[in-house]
């Protein structure tokens, strides 16, 4: 049945990523030690998703596998239907601060990935995303003349550049003060909103989690498997003291198991 | 023993029959080749051993095996292969150079954060262009290191061998010096031009520490 109209069609959103039955085990002296069980995901176009778990549950280990870096022992990740097989600079990789590349400047570590670029063009790049990341000032330092904060802007500008539509961010603000934690979430939110990116983001932070995701997939300890997918269905800007948020807040610390008084 | 105005005497005397930069010239010529040999060999090779894990099990105990026989050690067989002169030198230079610079290849490519290369192939670098632009500026501040090193080891050998292999150089002019006459004033003199052109080589790679591109590992943690 071709229909030619479709005004009463719902405006879905269309899947991004689709994790198919993900299951990782890693062997360490001759024995086999499972570390992801049977994972299923999906994730909607521009749509910014938590991985959220204990430490050691493989939060990192199933980002790379589907950033391409790892390969599953069974099952297969999809983006935009096709099977990853590798990195793509379609998707990056944002690692901790250690990411950036040491021995080049901010501008070089920005360019980095625009080689296929006329020069006029990849100059007029790092001059935005210097400015969108507010390093402007800093184009000739070089990493070790930065703050980790700076690092770390550095990295996601470098990442933002070669405009991938997607961004695999493994806990990036982990290894930051608590104040800079807070204002570099705002400013990831910034870029979102305005680049529009699909966005994953591993954190074993619940309030991070609640504060920025329009998802949040909920992990096991190990061996991984995703317990519970919470809908943050809070608009931006976020009142960290209104009542939905401290109920999203509390159903994730009961779903993990926590108790609220230490 | 000479008196520090006999040791300069000595080194007029020398400058006045030319020997000075004959000397200086010959011992320089043969740490050069050596050197630069055993550098144009033994850090491609070290640089593709360590990337491959596998090939670095197979030749470690070859590597572990030759690395502890001294180079003077070989002189006998530099000799019988190449006869007395610069040939037998620059092999023993090239020798005393190649595992150190081997080993120093080896670990420091095994020394890369795995991030920096997965962050290279995630932006789409060709196998070529991982090697320029990561593999190659991860490794340069230990190759620096390494070869500044060496080149330290390759002035210690030359006067070896010079005492040995060959008629010219300054190690040859020292056990040339005693030989002929007990000259010692001569002998304290090579020493000193020795001490002093070891100083500038090694103030000529530490500059090169100084490049700033090349500086990163120094200023990091
Ligand atoms: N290459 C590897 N070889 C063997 N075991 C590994 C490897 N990578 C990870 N593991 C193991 O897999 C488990 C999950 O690791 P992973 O790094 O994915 O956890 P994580 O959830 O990211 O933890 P964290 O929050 O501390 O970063 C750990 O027990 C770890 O020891
Ligand atoms: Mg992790």
């Amino acid at each position: 049945m071709e229909s030619t109209v479709a005004i009463t069609a719902t405006p879905t959103v269309e899947t991004k990523l689709r994790a198919e039955h993900i299951s990782m085990s890693f062997t360490r002296d001759g024995e086999s030690m499972p570390v992801l069980e049977d994972i299923n995901l999906e994730v909607g176009n521009g749509e910014f998703l938590c991985l959220l778990g204990p430490s050691g549950c493989g939060k990192s280990t199933l980002l790379s596998i589907i950033a391409g870096f790892l390969s599953p022992t069974s099952g297969e990740v999809k983006i935009d239907g096709e099977i990853v097989r590798g990195p793509d600079p379609r998707r990056i990789f944002v690692f901790q601060e250690r990411g950036v590349f040491p021995w080049l400047t901010v501008e070089g570590n920005i360019g980095f990935g625009l080689f296929k670029l006329t020069r006029a063009e990849r100059d007029r790049r790092i001059a935005h995303y210097i400015k969108m990341v507010g390093l402007e000032g800093f184009g000739k330092s070089y990493p070790s003349e930065l703050s980790g904060g700076m690092k770390q802007r550095l990295e996601v500008a470098r990442a933002l550049a070669v405009n991938p539509d997607m961004l695999f961010l493994d806990e990036p603000f982990g290894a930051l003060d608590s104040i800079t934690r807070l204002i570099m979430r705002g400013e990831l939110l910034r870029i979102w909103e305005a680049e529009r990116k699909t966005i994953i983001f591993v954190t074993h932070d619940i309030d991070e989690a609640v504060q920025l995701a329009d998802r949040v997939a909920v992990m096991s300890a190990r061996p991984g498997r995703i317990q519970e997918i919470v809908n943050i269905d809070i608009p931006h800007p976020r009142d960290i003291n209104s009542a939905r948020y401290l109920e999203l807040r509390t159903g994730i610390f009961n779903q993990i198991g926590l108790a609220h008084h230490l | 023993m000479p008196s520090p105005w006999g040791v300069v005497g000595g080194l007029v005397d020398l400058t006045s029959h030319g020997l000075l930069v004959k000397y200086v010239v010959a011992s320089l010529f043969r740490v050069t080749w050596g050197f630069t040999l055993a550098a144009i060999l033994a850090i491609p090779l070290g640089l593709t051993i360590g990337w491959y894990r596998r090939a670095e099990m197979a030749f470690n105990p070859l590597i572990q095996f030759l690395r502890p026989i001294s180079p003077l050690a070989w002189i006998p067989i530099a000799i019988l292969w190449f006869g007395v002169g610069d040939l037998s030198a620059i092999f023993l230079i090239f020798l005393s150079c190649f595992f150190p610079l081997l080993l120093t290849a080896i670990n420091a490519v095994r020394n890369i954060p795995a991030v920096y290369i997965n962050a290279g192939r995630n932006f789409g670098l060709s196998p070529g262009a991982l090697v320029y632009r990561v593999l190659y500026p991860a490794v340069v501040p230990q190759l620096i290191v390494g070869l500044r090193i060496t080149l330290g080891i390759a002035w210690l050998v030359v006067v070896a061998a010079e005492m040995i292999a060959v008629n010219s150089g300054l190690g040859f002019l020292i056990v040339d010096a005693r030989n002929a006459g007990n000259r010692y004033d001569l002998v304290v003199a090579g020493m000193v031009l020795i001490g002093l052109i070891g100083l500038l080589l090694d103030i000529g790679m530490r500059s090169l520490e100084k490049v700033k591109s090349f500086r990163w590992s120094y200023s990091e943690e």
